[in-house]
């Protein structure tokens, strides 16, 4: 075993270096190799400590259960801190451990340099094992249920964070203490970029759409831009629209105790600092299969190495039937662009791209004629293929990345109707909600606001107010006005 | 610049955290599966199955609720493997609930949540059985001699030589052969006396206890499909309940329209006859049935009628005699109507004069009302 680890050491070092020769730069890393028991466990939690919930048990039972049946396969985890974590599952050959090294390598070059990564803690493995044991701490002292059941709610919406937090002033919540000195302006005027739900991105995307936003013709497509630039000016207050549901819980919501906040203020932390992995799977993954290709023909393998890493990489990049695996688009458009550009471009790329402008910018007609991509939705009880246009694909892969994927819900105020309720409304960009899961959902976000919640959505082009009170969730038109205005 | 590399392995044998969790998911489902008892008891693919020990029924695991865009109203992007052109079809939508994996096997998020945890027919079970109990058990319809009973409950290093467990004798055997380090040239395993292990019993008293079920229905010609059905599901029920609390049950079948017959199960469940009703005719049945074959001294007696209650109405007053007697020597009578209107009929209402609580009287309206029946029977 010893002589395993030695070997591995040794490439692990010399494909470090191979890695580093050809550019990529990144904090050193801590490999460990664990059985898949463990290694199961922290993909489920994302991280190797985190706090218990069930969820992360139903995760764990899933994948743990594919790994069984021989459905799938995790090789490696990569933690973004510095030092990096990589953990390599126990079993891995020697040939895989060393493409897997070479993928991990480029994760963290991704990490270190990706800007939507540059402001991650990167002392994240200590910060959640603390929250680990507050949480637990709570657990203890106000009873598992209580806790479990508030947590329950949290994570429903644990969404709802401001995505943007890398750009802007650097915000430092999790000072709870400051946060609720801090007064609403401030806490305002800190948040740096507000959502407007009327001026929603969807707009330049939305052409086909049959979503009419626009109140007046819109002259050039950066009209609404020039706008909102002279509204600012004006100084004319604009209703704020409130995009971090946890923060404002945090600050605003009328019952909540010490403990409660703190945990509404753990799981933030927790999500934003997952955010920018989840807004650059497909570029990430791309990325480091790229990159571990190019560096696996550094290495000087046998023959039998070779045609092993052949198969584990064409199993990597396997298409899967009908959705998009990351692994394989991302790593087409990065070899797509290897093509044309010179790999300091490509560096320059993985700094400043997410998925979302990876794919607006750098998804050719080539390529999505190449890759035989193509729009599908429900027609009748078929998924039926809607189009195949190039630029139409691109849209709506782009559509679905926005926002990682999650609608966009912001608060508008809170004191809906005057009896202290909290309304939220559902940036309607073209798809409507899960009517089960938002009247779920909403039920959960009552039980954390305590006082009636309302939340604004469009359904089959109606606009419906649902508000929960009282265990019981309601729907109504919105009212007659509002509607007309909408048109 | 050369690269620091710290590889390391750690022993985690002792890691939980992924089991603990899920267990803790466990629990919740089966919280969840309680509350939807009435749906889930009536699931075809559970009753049709015939209650084989190992068969799994597909169960969601709970549901992680939260603001997500409706999967089908969505415009999805998938890749073929050839160049696809508007209209072509991908796939019909998966009927509800049923089949496993994911619903279009497309995107990412919505589709997830159709895994499924299995819960076993057992779990489901003994969740079921909890709520439910024996009512006016007997207890001395034990019959007074017991005879003794062996149970095998124990593994020792001695015993008979005709009562060895191989299995666990052989993986002693592996065992000590492991640890001693020393393995065989020629890969044989040998047992030495330290390997044997033997199978031991205990004697326990037995206390023969038998139940019968007489499962009555009605097969006139207004008994549909789903009036079948629903009392399939009944009876599928009791008599893994009955099994449970008692050594043997016995179950007879008796149909009846205007006259009363004994039939087999397959017959019972599917045959439908036409004609009018006389419910007086089968309680008749079942109290000379009772007389031939189980001795109320000896028996826990169950019968258990199912109709429409379309009975013909000169025959009510009969049947309540007769039911009177029934309720006499049987522990519990469950009187059973599968109506699909919201009107009694005369029957129930003839026969809700019996004020003895042995006497059960439901009416099932609904699918997931089985449920409830059960609880009302069985409480």
């Amino acid at each position: 075993m010893d002589s395993e680890m030695e070997a591995l050491s040794k490439a692990a070092q010399e494909i470090a270096q191979v890695a580093r020769g050809m550019g990529l730069d990144f904090y050193s890393v801590n490999f460990e190799i664990v059985p898949a028991e463990a290694l199961y466990t922290f993909g489920a939690y994302g991280m190797p400590v985190r706090f218990t919930h069930w969820s992360f048990g139903k995760a764990f039972y899933k994948m743990k259960m594919q790994y069984d049946l021989n459905l799938s396969r995790i090789y490696e985890l990569v933690v973004n801190t510095n030092p990096a974590y990589a953990f390599l599952l126990e079993g891995n050959r020697f040939v895989q451990n060393k493409l897997v090294i070479g993928h991990v390598y480029a994760h963290v070059d991704f990490f270190k340099h990706n800007h939507y990564f540059s402001r991650t803690p990167k002392d994240m493995v200590e910060r959640m094992s603390a929250h680990a044991e507050r949480i637990h701490d709570y657990e203890i002292k106000y009873g598992r249920d209580k806790v479990e059941k508030f947590m329950d709610a949290v994570l429903a919406i644990q969404e709802h964070v401001d995505y943007r937090a890398h750009i802007g002033p650097l915000q430092e919540f999790e000072n709870l203490g400051k946060l609720e000195r801090m007064s609403e302006r401030q806490l305002f005027n800190q948040m740096g970029c507000q959502g407007n739900c009327d001026k929603g991105v969807v707009k330049s995307l939305g052409k086909g759409n049959s979503v009419k936003q626009t109140k007046k013709g819109v002259a050039s497509p950066y009209e609404d831009l020039w706008e909102d630039l002279s509204r600012d000016d004006s100084g004319v207050d604009s209703p704020h629209e409130f995009e971090d549901l946890l923060l404002y819980l945090i600050k605003f919501a009328p019952g909540l105790e010490h403990w409660q906040k703190d945990i509404v203020s753990i799981i933030r932390e927790e999500s934003l600092y997952f955010y920018p992995q989840i807004e650059t799977k497909i570029m990430n993954e791309g990325w480091a299969t790229f990159w571990h290709a190019r560096i696996m023909r550094e290495l000087s393998l046998t023959d039998s190495e070779a045609i092993e890493f052949a198969l584990m990489h064409s199993q990597v990049v396997q298409p899967s039937r009908l959705g998009l695996n990351p692994y394989y688009l991302g790593v087409k458009i990065w070899e797509h662009l290897a093509e044309k550009r010179s790999i300091s471009e490509l560096f320059e790329l993985r700094e400043i791209e997410n998925d979302l402008s990876f794919i607006r910018n750098h998804l050719s007609k080539e390529l999505v004629e190449d890759l035989n991509l193509f729009n599908y939705r429900k027609v009748g009880a078929h998924w039926q293929v809607t189009e195949n246009e190039w630029e139409k694909v691109r849209d709506n892969l782009v559509k679905q990345l926005v926002n990682g994927g999650h609608p966009r819900i912001v608060v508008i105020e809170r004191d809906f109707e005057g009896k202290g309720g909290l309304l939220l409304k559902h940036c309607h960009e073209g798809v409507d909600l899960d009517i089960i899961y938002l009247e779920k959902t909403l039920a959960l976000v009552q039980f954390l606001w305590g006082k009636s919640v309302a939340l604004e959505t469009v359904v089959d082009n109606k606009k419906f107010i649902y508000e929960s009170s009282n265990g019981m969730v309601s729907r109504r038109l919105a009212s007659k006005s509002e509607e007309n205005n909408g048109k | 610049m050369a690269d620091d590399i710290i590889i390391s392995r750690d022993d985690w044998s002792l890691h939980r955290k992924g089991h603990l969790d899920q267990s803790r998911h466990k629990e919740k489902v089966e919280e969840v599966i309680k509350q939807q008892m009435g749906d889930l008891i009536v699931d075809e693919s559970i009753i049709l199955s015939d209650g084989k020990k190992n068969t799994k029924i597909p169960m969601r695991s709970l549901e992680e609720f939260r603001f997500r865009y409706d999967f089908n109203k969505q415009n999805h992007t998938g890749q073929g493997s050839k160049k696809m052109a508007p209209g072509d079809i991908l796939g019909r939508e998966q009927a509800a609930g049923k089949g496993r994996g994911k619903g279009s096997g497309a995107g990412e998020e919505p589709g997830q949540d159709i895994y499924e945890a299995e819960v076993s027919y057992e779990d489901l079970a003994n969740i079921l059985f909890e709520e439910l109990r024996l009512p006016n058990l007997d207890d001395k319809k034990r019959p007074l001699i017991a005879h003794d009973r062996p149970e095998f409950n124990d593994v020792r290093k001695k015993g008979l030589m005709a009562n060895v467990d191989k299995k666990r004798t052989l993986l002693e055997s592996i065992k000590r052969q492991a640890f001693s380090k020393k393995l065989d040239k020629d890969k044989k395993i040998k047992i030495t006396p330290e390997d044997l292990r033997f199978k031991t019993w205990e004697t326990r008293p037995n206390f023969e206890t038998n139940a019968v079920i007489l499962a009555m229905m009605d097969t006139s010609g207004s008994m549909g499909q789903f009036e079948k059905y629903i009392s399939r599901t009944f009876f599928f029920w009791m008599v893994r309940f009955l099994r449970l609390k008692y050594e043997n049950v016995e179950m007879r079948f008796l149909a009846h329209h205007t006259e009363a017959k004994e039939v087999t199960e397959e017959e019972f469940f599917t045959r439908g006859e036409s004609g009018g009703t006389r419910c007086s005719s089968v309680y008749k049945f079942a109290l000379d049935l009772i007389e031939k074959d189980y001795p109320p001294a000896h028996y826990n007696i169950y019968p258990v009628h199912f109709t429409d209650g379309d009975n013909i109405g000169s025959d009510n007053s009969r049947a309540l005699t007769l039911m009177k007697n029934l309720v006499e020597v049987s522990q519990v009578v469950g009187y059973g109507e599968i109506l699909r209107t919201h009107y009694s009929s005369t029957l129930m209402s003839t026969l809700k004069r019996i004020s003895d609580p042995k006497l059960r009287l439901v009416t099932i309206r609904d699918r997931n009302e089985v449920y409830d029946a059960l609880k009302t029977v069985f409480s």
